[in-house]
């Protein structure tokens, strides 16, 4: 069987645990993923040469990054013992995560997309100022020094299985010089790896990656070993560490399109963009919208955002059509819809989609199974399905007054607010809760890779200081 | 599953597996008629007796008769008074109470007067005096308070003619850290715990043999080489101990150049002797009980009567027989895989030894 090792300092180990990944729909073993004890990782992080990638310029790892993309997309790239084409990493990666094809292809195209274009990620981080400074560590910008040092000597990331687009994340660290130490996702080895191998085929020494498949105290003493790290997860796993500076968290996203009273009576002209919000990729990601706030028309709004989803099916993931991804662990989706089905037993929130399907919410296909979107009208704000989000297409469309909506809608990832009004353009300018704000029809799911996402990767690896040189006399 | 292999004694295995089942039956009717007897029993069998509906001094005639009794419940170590639990055959003597680590609820409690004395100069045989020289001074890096770990090792080290420094470790209050999230506190505890062994190591140049748990030797060997500091013999056990933490400690964390001897035991059973290294055997750690003074089987967990196959995985089932304490048939909060006599121990070992997987909650594992 395929085995997926290790890589310690970019050497492949085999180690005496494996964990066998299994194929969502059929639950034949796919590989086997050789599993690190936690001292490895706190031992490598002693072993790893935290400078190995000051050796080059930032221009020459962003050329290897540019090269990494190419690769990533055409190369046969190692896999263990064997070597890996694109299309066997895309139904690798369809296999075991049951997300379809056409969603893994797509989420590929992103990991290329900021890979192809790091130059202009890396700008959009530093805001515009001569890259060379951090070869040197200080230099003139507009007209004044600047001085710049790496405090994440190494940089950490505990990923998610879920959305494999989410791995450009880390990506511009290495083109920031930092060695990395990655621990992926159970059923989702297949992106880092191969980002790693690209990386290595385009010139980045490989003694700046480790790859360290573990078990929950594995992660948390990868955490605690590297000095900046980023945490993918769900509230309970992030909870502990959204007080440590030192972790950048990615939990939910609660992601909203908001209304203005301006614009709540064109609301028709929005379904698509706000349907393909809740539903793109799946609706798995944090930018995927999970919530609908408007002043009024709450029902028409989530009837028909209901009638348009509920084309959606379940199909396999090799079907060209297939949308949604299938649940390998079939009792996950049946926790989940018998979740919401529990709060829908309190007062204030009706699921409406469940007119418009000819099938329940939970379905199954074989051995796995799948929920089909759902979108719930709340006339209640607080009520408990309010603010949720699950790892399927799932919306609540609530009403609420303009004027209170800032204060109300709750840490949102991204917020596409549809209005002209400049006073709650302004409120929402001003309110802490949002994190990426859209003005306008923008989908929630369409970033622009200039601007920081959910954090500033630079700005959590370096540092500013003041820095001045005596005059030659 | 037998072998036909013969030591140097010109004994087949077989032959061997079947003196040690002759002894183990006779032990079991001596430690039946001790604790069963009015004059030396303890108060808690002799008391347990009167229930029954069998007397185990006519009906126990060998060790598989012990399956007449229902298993041994961890409650009764729990409550009551422990003076119950001495045998009147050995009253007056000086009592030792040792506890285990308390993290399935209120700690188990068992008298002790000599057994982990005996249990560890038996042990003591097993080591070899290259690694764990006689004379060589020792590091205690466990628990300290009411545990067997931390007066057994010291005597085992003063049988070995050595003298054991110790350290302050309250395991307890990790286990509370851990369940309660606080991680950070958790880590500066362990690294007090890691300083006071480096101050000890760096003062005392004799200190050649560590007992350390594996997350402590982990932590240990972070800060240190203990290869530069003339360690020779590392003694672990305490926490669950996989074929890959044995593999990265002999072939990092001790370089290669110390030897590692991995144990399993607790205050109830005294200590399993590991299988000695064999590259074969592939780093799994299969440990073999102090026949005849405890036994130990891997059972059915849904049939703890039923002792599942060579090879297969089942609960631990102890079984304790000393003239100190009588324990019949206690399911341990452990699991693993039967393995076959071999060797030395002609009577089942268990290998690859982890928490048991059927509790609805899982255990936590400190760092003891």
């Amino acid at each position: 069987m395929l085995h997926i090792p290790a890589l310690r300092l970019g050497q492949p180990y085999e180690s005496m645990t494996k964990v066998e990944i299994l194929h969502h729909a059929t639950g034949e073993p796919v590989a086997l993923v050789s599993q690190v004890n936690s001292g490895i990782i706190g031992r490598d992080r002693n072993l790893i040469a935290d400078d190995v990638l000051e050796n080059y310029s930032v221009a020459e790892l962003l050329e290897m990054s540019r090269h990494a993309a190419e690769l990533f997309m055409t190369a046969s790239l190692p896999l263990g013992d064997t070597m890996q084409s694109f299309n066997d990493y895309v139904k690798q990666l369809s296999s075991t995560t049951g997300m379809p094809i056409t969603y893994c292809r797509h989420n590929a195209s992103k990991i290329y997309n900021v890979l192809s274009q790091i130059e202009t990620v890396i700008r959009g981080l530093t805001r515009g100022f001569d890259l060379s400074i951090l070869d040197v560590g200080h230099g003139k910008s507009a007209g004044g020094t600047l001085s710049f040092f790496r405090d994440g000597r190494v940089f950490g990331a505990v990923l998610p299985s879920n959305s494999p687009g989410v791995h450009s994340l880390w990506a511009p660290a290495i083109a920031l010089k930092a060695p990395l130490m990655l621990k992926p996702g159970r059923e989702e080895p297949w992106t880092p790896y191969r980002m790693i191998q690209a990386f290595i085929e385009a010139g980045v020494p490989k003694e700046a990656f480790g790859f360290y498949p573990t078990d929950h105290a594995g992660a948390g003493e990868l955490l605690r070993q590297v000095d900046r790290s980023m945490l993918f997860g769900g509230s309970a796993t992030t909870a502990p560490y959204k007080n440590d500076p030192r972790v950048e968290v990615h939990g939910p996203g609660f992601s909203k399109v908001l209304f203005g009273e301006d614009s709540v009576d064109d609301w028709e002209k929005h379904i698509d963009m706000i349907a393909a919000s809740i539903a793109a990729n799946g609706g798995r990601s944090c930018i995927n919208a999970s919530g609908v706030w408007t002043p009024r028309d709450g029902r028409e709004i989530a009837e028909a955002l209901a009638k348009k989803l509920s084309t959606i099916q379940a199909l396999p993931a090799d079907n060209a059509d297939a949308q949604i991804a299938a649940f390998a662990n079939a009792n996950v989706a049946k926790q989940i819809s018998a979740m919401i089905d529990n709060d829908l037993n309190i007062d204030g929130a009706t699921d409406l989609a469940q007119a418009c399907r000819s099938q329940e919410r939970l379905v199954h296909l074989g051995r796995c199974a799948y929920l089909l979107p759902t979108i719930i009208h709340c006339d209640d704000r607080d009520h408990p399905l309010s603010n949720r989000e699950f790892l399927f297409p799932f919306a609540s469309v609530v009403e609420c007054p303009v004027d209170q909506m800032p204060a109300s809608i709750g840490p949102t990832l991204v917020a596409t607010a549809i209005t002209q009004d400049e006073s709650f353009k302004k409120r929402l300018m001003a309110c802490s809760h949002i994190d990426r704000l859209n003005i306008g029809a923008i989908p929630t799911y369409q970033l622009s890779w200039d601007q920081p996402h959910e954090g500033n990767l630079f700005e959590h690896l370096y540092r500013q200081r003041a820095f001045q040189v005596e005059s030659a006399a | 599953m037998t072998s036909s292999s013969t030591t140097s004694s010109g004994t087949s295995l077989d032959q061997r597996i079947s003196q040690v089942r002759e002894c183990l039956d006779e032990h079991t009717r001596d430690i039946i008629a001790w604790h069963f007897d009015p004059k030396t029993g303890c108060p808690f069998w002799l008391d347990y007796a009167e229930t029954m509906s069998f007397d185990p001094r006519k009906e126990v005639k060998a060790y598989d008769d012990l399956d007449k009794f229902d298993n041994f419940q961890d409650q009764w170590l729990r409550e009551g008074d422990i003076r119950r639990w001495v045998p009147k055959g050995l009253a007056g003597k000086p009592i030792y109470v040792f506890e285990t680590g308390g993290s399935t609820g209120r700690p188990k409690a068992r008298i002790n007067i000599e057994d982990f004395k005996i249990d560890y100069e038996l042990f003591s045989g097993t080591l070899s005096d290259e690694a764990f020289p006689k004379g060589a001074d020792w590091l205690m890096l466990g628990p300290s308070g009411p545990r067997r770990l931390r007066l057994a090792v010291e005597h085992l080290c003063q049988f070995r003619e050595g003298i054991c420094f110790s350290i302050d470790l309250d395991p307890r209050w990790v286990t509370k850290l851990i369940k309660s999230g606080r991680m950070t506190e958790m880590h500066e505890y362990k690294d007090h715990v890691i300083n006071q062994g480096l101050t000890l190591l760096r003062a005392h140049e004799n200190i050649q043999c560590i007992f350390t748990t594996p997350k402590l030797l982990e932590a240990l060997c972070e800060k240190v080489s203990l290869k530069k500091l003339g360690i020779k013999g590392v003694f672990c056990g305490g926490t669950q101990l996989t074929a890959q933490f044995h593999r990265f400690a002999r072939e990092e964390l001790l370089e290669g150049a110390i030897e590692f001897v991995p144990t399993y035991g607790n205050t109830l059973m005294g200590l399993a002797c590991h299988k000695p290294y064999v590259p074969e055997d592939n780093y799994s750690v299969i440990y073999y009980p102090p026949s005849p003074r405890a036994m130990i089987e891997v059972v059915d967990p849904d049939n703890t009567d039923r002792v599942v196959d060579y090879g297969e995985t089942g609960r631990a089932r102890l079984t304790t027989l000393t003239k100190e304490f009588f324990m019949p048939r206690f399911l341990e909060r452990d699991e693993g895989v039967r393995h076959a006599p071999c060797g030395a121990f002609a009577w089942d070992g268990i290998g690859d030894v982890r928490p048991f997987s059927g509790f609805a909650t899982p255990i936590v594992e400190g760092v003891y």
